[in-house]
């Protein structure tokens, strides 16, 4: 029989342990606190139980205890072949270096580290010029931990414009209490920010015909004089796909002309805002568009840094109400400071300036071109195997730009204007043909297959309204060569064959999927109880 | 005239630049360069404030940035920031392989989330979270956001009785010290809820006295948030009387009022230093601690810990459940994607120092900081942290360790001074300010800051001392403070009276205090310096500290603005300066040979005039008033910029930053400025 369930694996081996005996000489390789303490496997947790769950009385010698946590670490997945994550895992060794010299500075201290402040500076500097801000000595921003905190400071940001205009205006700020609007494709931070600062949230359901994504025309179904502002996302992270920031713009336009209440948008551009200025250029989003009163994106996303930076930028400084900024005085100086967190590491925002001034424009484009190629590769190839149907559309042509390409008479394959914008994701399930045929065969399946040879690639439910459809989603970073694609889809296909044969051996993998211990006991501890906790909104909009 | 205020340093730099007709050559020659240095030229046209058209290499790149962060302080050096800057080796080797690792990617990463879960256990075990209950954690990007999180989840908690009893559920409140990091006030103001602060001043240690923070508790308080650590002192607030008043309150008017203890600092010192100090879970009002992993936790900027008693206490409404592949994990924080290393790098410490580790490292920081003070205090400042003074409970005496922290006042190891009343008196025209500023000049970086709140008008100087300052730095230190302060008292324009006077009680109590105390390492941990090693010898007499006048005169002290007392040896025996180092390793002077301390005695009046020199220069270059030495007036000074002009045009610091007239209209302007340096990290 199978192990059960219901073992407790650290039972288990508390059982299977030699039993300790009383005398203190008798495990000969452990190190008193004095012993010469030589090599790292010989220390003292060689072969005692190392203390989990409090801190060890007496500690343990640094090369040991380096050992001891690397090795443990190698049970982490490698971050190359994480195909489920929009976060960079690669920088050029000097970007590498520069890090690691940087360790130690707190991007808080600007007295202390001020050539680290002129560069955080020159970074918001160089993304309000990216996104077209009008004017970019009046633009303000701050770097953030990542997007979800930026998010959180422009969702706070228009709540409290909001509350002062009620206020002036002598209305109630409780009842009812403000409302934000958002797609229900929205990333689990653009919720958290409503339910954390009790604004309610009007999720804006979606559907095949919206593109997976909000559908201004719905939204605007959502929009009373308590909006504090419309999150319009770019780049869903289910699929791929922008929002239309310029019609719901112009929606948010024609209800102010018709009632008088201006409802600003924050654009999420957590992957967008670093990939939509570099393989789309001449597409509206931005700051162009007046409504448009701030936008956040993530440094570690398409910024190309290691994770912990994140920004977000206001068009001008009336967009951002005084009352949150705290004025900080240092030796001299004065800083402002708009954030949720305090002391925060400066390297990754020394990363960023410097992929931005060692990629430049062109740097960062190539790189944007290569991963929608790479992209369009895999999203064409999984079409024509006939087993999926790709949902992501930016493999297909645009129509409303090969109309007019159309007048040139050919339509360039390798010019990214022919096709529908988005980010280089493909999001994919079995293809109807398929379920029809083998409907015992679980989409599922495929992603614990898939991992067992390495890939990490996700299979999650669409947002609310679509939760029935699963799709697996593969977001192609720069790391992601073409070389890789290649072995990606003859891995897919492989599988996906396999899986047909009904004889195949894999059925047994059916338990597997569904079964997987939920009672893992390390994991366990330290995990708070079912049930104690808010409802799911289970899909992977929710990872990063 | 020394440049105008109003000169814009880009327009001079731009003017002084060479006509660029070189453009396209560098253009052509950037394809063909193989050495390092021609890479300068791409640097030089990387555009600041737009990204650059066409990248430059990875190297050139590389070298633009690691030259211009040279320019940042020297983190050693930073004593005004509690934040740890140094780790061993394997940390570091550690934390780069794991730079690309994201927490919150739980299933590619499941070692390391599997280590954060027991991060967060150990922490409750340290924190003495009761058995019964189960303890629920996770860590942040620092205290801030464990701050946030810990006041959101009392709000929640508040919002949903008030709700529950049919009651208003819009105008919370929250009580703490006006001593409180910005962090404490940031979460009343983006959260909406009104921050109630108690005043605190010097009779109350400059921290909260619960008895004070009972009034302001009401039906809306929906917590108080009590701070291990002040980060102005260094004073623990009581939490034990604290909950013991909270619960008092509760037997008269049914109110029950949570505790968060603000353990920044503290939370990662009180457990090693005082293992029977009550402040933490097993108080009974405590929901909730907090902690910053990057401060004496001893990792780098960039993690922070918060833990709740119970997980009863976090509602339900705050947690997001996440799906992955598989499993189901939990999740309350403001960010979401953040680093893996910072945490590894935690268990790493914990691991490799263990709990004696922990305890070794903060009995030091304590025993030189005790150094520090006692220092301090025998000369001109007093001193207003109380780590230095001894226990009033406990019969020093008997304890023959006298680096245990417990026969001491509980605190965190800071030294919080200001100039002496008798300084003051004496030289009314030295601002306590500039000391910050000629510190600077050597290196050293120590805040000079208003008192909090209640007592605003009082100026203090503050140093952290970390594991970094190691006791060979801290006699540095006090050396250079010491030449500073006299260096100062000598740009007198009035005639320089004697100020260390032997009689006088201050002084003498000063010295008494450091040196009657039978174990006062900072002086009997150098037995070869004889006479000032052995207390024994020095107790009783009036001038402790002074040394035979026949060692002092070599090295008389010239203070390069009052050159016509250069070679008054009158007063120099009693100057702790010359008496001072005598007591240090570091400036074992007696010990050198006749010619050396002749070269020394005749190269200490340059050394000093450099500074000064250096000093000056840097002054009038920020263009300050050149009456500014000979000033014999004390102007009042509210903030802190006293010798950098705040009017300072620096345009590349300048750009991108805000200017205050233009942000969006709020409802309370005057209440956005903070001064203070509980407002550091």
């Amino acid at each position: 029989m199978a192990l059960s369930k219901h073992v407790n694996a650290d039972h288990l081996l508390q059982q299977s342990r030699d039993k300790k005996s009383p005398s203190h000489f008798a495990n000969l390789t452990q190190s008193g606190p004095h012993a010469p303490l030589s090599h790292s496997y010989g220390a003292r947790y060689g072969t005692d139980p190392i203390p989990k769950y409090h801190i060890p009385s007496k500690g343990l010698d640094p090369q040991s205890a380096y050992q001891l946590i690397h090795d443990e670490l190698t049970l982490d997945g490698a971050p190359l072949l994480n195909l489920a994550s929009f976060v960079h895992t690669y920088m050029h060794p000097a970007g590498v270096k520069l890090m690691e010299e940087n360790l130690t500075k707190n991007l808080i201290d600007t007295d202390e580290y001020p050539a680290t402040q002129i560069i955080h500076n020159r970074c918001i500097s160089i993304l309000a010029d990216l996104w077209h801000a009008p004017s970019t000595q009046n633009a303000i921003g701050t770097a953030t931990t990542g997007s979800s905190e930026a998010i959180q400071l422009g969702g706070l940001a228009m709540k409290r414009i909001w509350q002062e205009k009620r206020k002036a205006a002598g209305k109630s700020i409780h009842e009812p209490g403000p409302n934000i609007i958002m797609g229900a494709n929205a990333q689990v931070a653009l919720e958290k920010m409503a339910r954390y600062f009790d604004v309610e949230c009007r999720l804006v359901p979606i559907s095949v015909e919206s593109n997976y994504r909000l559908d201004p025309k719905k939204a605007m179904e959502y929009v009373d004089e308590n909006t504090i502002g419309v999150f319009v996302i770019l780049g869903s992270t289910y699929t791929g796909h922008y929002e239309p920031v310029k019609e719901m713009s112009d929606l948010l336009d024609e209800y102010e002309a018709k009632t008088g209440h201006s409802v600003p948008i924050h654009v999420d551009g957590a992957s967008g805002g670093f990939f939509a200025p570099f393989a789309t250029p001449k597409l509206l989003w931005d700051f162009q568009i007046p409504r448009v009163v701030s936008i956040n994106t993530s440094g570690h996303k398409f910024g190309l840094a290691y994770v912990g930076v994140g920004w977000v930028i206001w068009r001008d400084k009336q967009h951002l109400p005084k009352d949150l900024i705290f004025e900080l005085h240092y030796l001299g100086s004065v800083e402002y400071s708009f954030s949720l967190n305090f002391s925060r590491p400066a390297a990754p925002i020394i990363a960023q300036y410097f992929n931005l001034i060692s990629l430049g424009f062109e740097g960062y484009r190539t790189i944007a071109l290569n991963d929608l190629k790479n992209a369009r590769l895999l999203s064409r190839a999984l079409e024509n195997s006939k087993y999926y149907t790709v949902l992501s559309d930016i493999h297909r042509l645009d129509s409303e730009r090969s109309l007019g390409a159309s007048v040139k008479a050919t339509i360039n394959e390798n010019d990214v204007e022919s096709y529908v914008a988005g980010l280089p994701v493909v999001s994919f399930r079995f293809s109807d043909d398929l379920q029809q045929k083998y409907p015992e065969i679980q989409q599922k399946w495929i992603q614990t297959l898939l991992r067992s040879r390495g890939w990490i690639v996700p299979n999650y439910e669409l947002a609310p309204n679509l939760e029935k459809v699963e799709i697996l989603r593969v977001v192609v970073r720069e790391n992601m060569s073409e070389l890789l694609i290649e072995r990606l889809v003859n891995d897919l296909i492989e599988i996906t064959e396999d899986l047909i044969k009904r004889d195949s051996p894999m059925h047994a993998l059916d338990a597997l999927g569904t079964a997987q211990s939920k009672k893992h006991h390390e994991r366990a501890h330290g995990q708070i109880d079912e049930g104690h906790v808010s409802s799911s909104s289970g899909t992977y909009a929710k990872t990063c | 005239m020394s440049l105008s205020r109003h000169i814009n340093a880009d327009e001079v730099i731009e003017k002084s630049k060479e006509h660029p007709h070189r453009k396209h050559t560098a253009q052509e020659g950037r394809q063909t360069f193989h050495q390092s240095w021609s890479r300068d030229e791409d640097a030089a046209r990387a555009p600041k404030y737009t990204i650059p058209e066409v990248g430059i290499p990875s190297k050139a790149a590389y070298q633009l940035l690691h030259d211009e962060t040279a320019l940042d302080g020297n983190p050693l050096l930073n004593l005004a920031s509690f934040v740890h800057t140094w780790m061993p080796p394997e940390a570091n080797q550690l934390i780069m392989e794991n730079i690309n690792k994201n927490q919150v990617d739980l299933d590619e990463y499941p070692a390391a989330t599997i280590i954060h879960n027991r991060c967060i256990s150990m922490l409750a075990d340290l924190w003495k979270a009761p058995k019964d209950t189960k303890a629920i954690g996770t860590s942040t990007a620092g205290s801030s956001e464990a701050i946030m999180l810990g006041g959101l989840a009392l709000k929640k908690k508040w919002q949903e009785a008030r709700k529950a009893a049919g009651k208003d559920h819009y105008h919370p409140n929250i009580v703490f010290g006006s001593n409180a990091q910005v962090a404490l006030e940031k979460f009343a103001r983006y959260w909406d809820v009104e921050a109630r602060l108690v005043p605190v001043n010097a009779s109350t240690n400059y921290v909260m006295n619960p008895h004070d923070a009972i009034p302001f508790i009401d039906e809306n308080t929906i917590g108080v948030m009590v701070i291990l650590g002040s980060t102005y002192t260094g004073h623990f607030e009581d939490v034990q009387l604290m909950s013991d008043l909270l619960d008092d309150l509760e037997k008269r008017t049914g109110l029950d009022i949570p505790i968060h203890v603000d353990g920044a600092s503290g939370a990662f010192v009180a457990p090693f230093a005082y293992p029977n100090y009550k402040w933490a879970f097993d108080v009974k009002r405590v929901h909730s601690i907090n902690t910053s992993g990057h401060k004496f936790g001893l990792v780098y900027a960039g993690l922070g810990w918060i833990l709740w008693k119970d997980e009863s206490m976090l509602h339900k409404d705050l947690i997001f459940e996440l799906h992955y592949l598989g499993s189901v994990e939990y999740s309350f924080t403001l960010n979401f994607s953040k680093p893996a290393a910072p945490i590894i790098a935690q268990m790493y410490n914990f691991l490799n120092l263990g709990f004696d580790g922990y305890r070794r490292i903060a009995i030091k920081d304590l025993r030189n900081a005790r150094m520090l003070s006692r220092a301090l205090e025998a000369t001109y400042f007093k001193v207003l942290s109380n780590i230095h003074k001894p226990s009033k409970n406990q019969a020093v005496t008997d304890n023959d360790d006298s680096d245990d922290p417990e026969l001491y006042e509980r605190g965190l190891p800071v030294v919080s001074f200001k100039l002496s009343d008798k300084f003051i008196a004496d030289y009314p025209h030295v601002q306590q300010a500039w000391i910050q500023s000629m510190l600077r000049t050597k290196g050293w970086i120590a805040p000079n800051y208003n008192a909090p709140e209640g007592e605003a008008e009082t100026e203090m100087l503050r140093i952290v001392v970390r594991e970094t300052l190691s006791e060979d730095l801290c006699e540095r230190l006090i050396v250079d403070i010491l030449e500073i302060t006299e260096a100062l008292m000598g740009t007198s324009m009035y005639s320089r009276s004697t100020f260390v006077d032997p009689s006088s009680p201050t002084h003498a109590a000063g010295v008494a205090t450091a040196t009657s105390l039978p174990h006062s390492s900072a002086f009997s941990r150098v037995p070869s310096h004889s006479a000032y090693a052995r207390p024994d010898d020095v107790v009783g007499e009036g001038s402790a500290l002074a040394i035979p006048s026949s060692l002092v005169a070599p090295i008389a002290f010239n203070p390069p603005y009052a050159p016509s007392e250069s070679s008054s040896s009158s007063s120099v025996p009693n100057s702790p300066l010359l008496s001072f180092p005598q007591s240090l390793p570091v400036a074992a002077l007696h010990q050198q040979t006749l010619p050396a301390r002749v070269t020394h005695t005749l190269l200490l009046p340059f050394s000093f005039l450099f500074h000064m020199f250096t000093a000056f220069f840097f002054l009038t270059s920020l263009h300050l008033p050149f009456s500014f030495f000979s000033s014999p007036s004390r102007p009042s000074q509210s903030g802190s910029a006293v010798m950098l002009s705040k009017t300072l045009h620096q345009p590349d610091k300048d750009h991108g930053r805000p200017e205050k007239a233009n942000f969006g209209d709020g409802d309370n302007e005057g209440g956005v400025s903070q001064s203070g340096f509980a407002r550091q990290c």
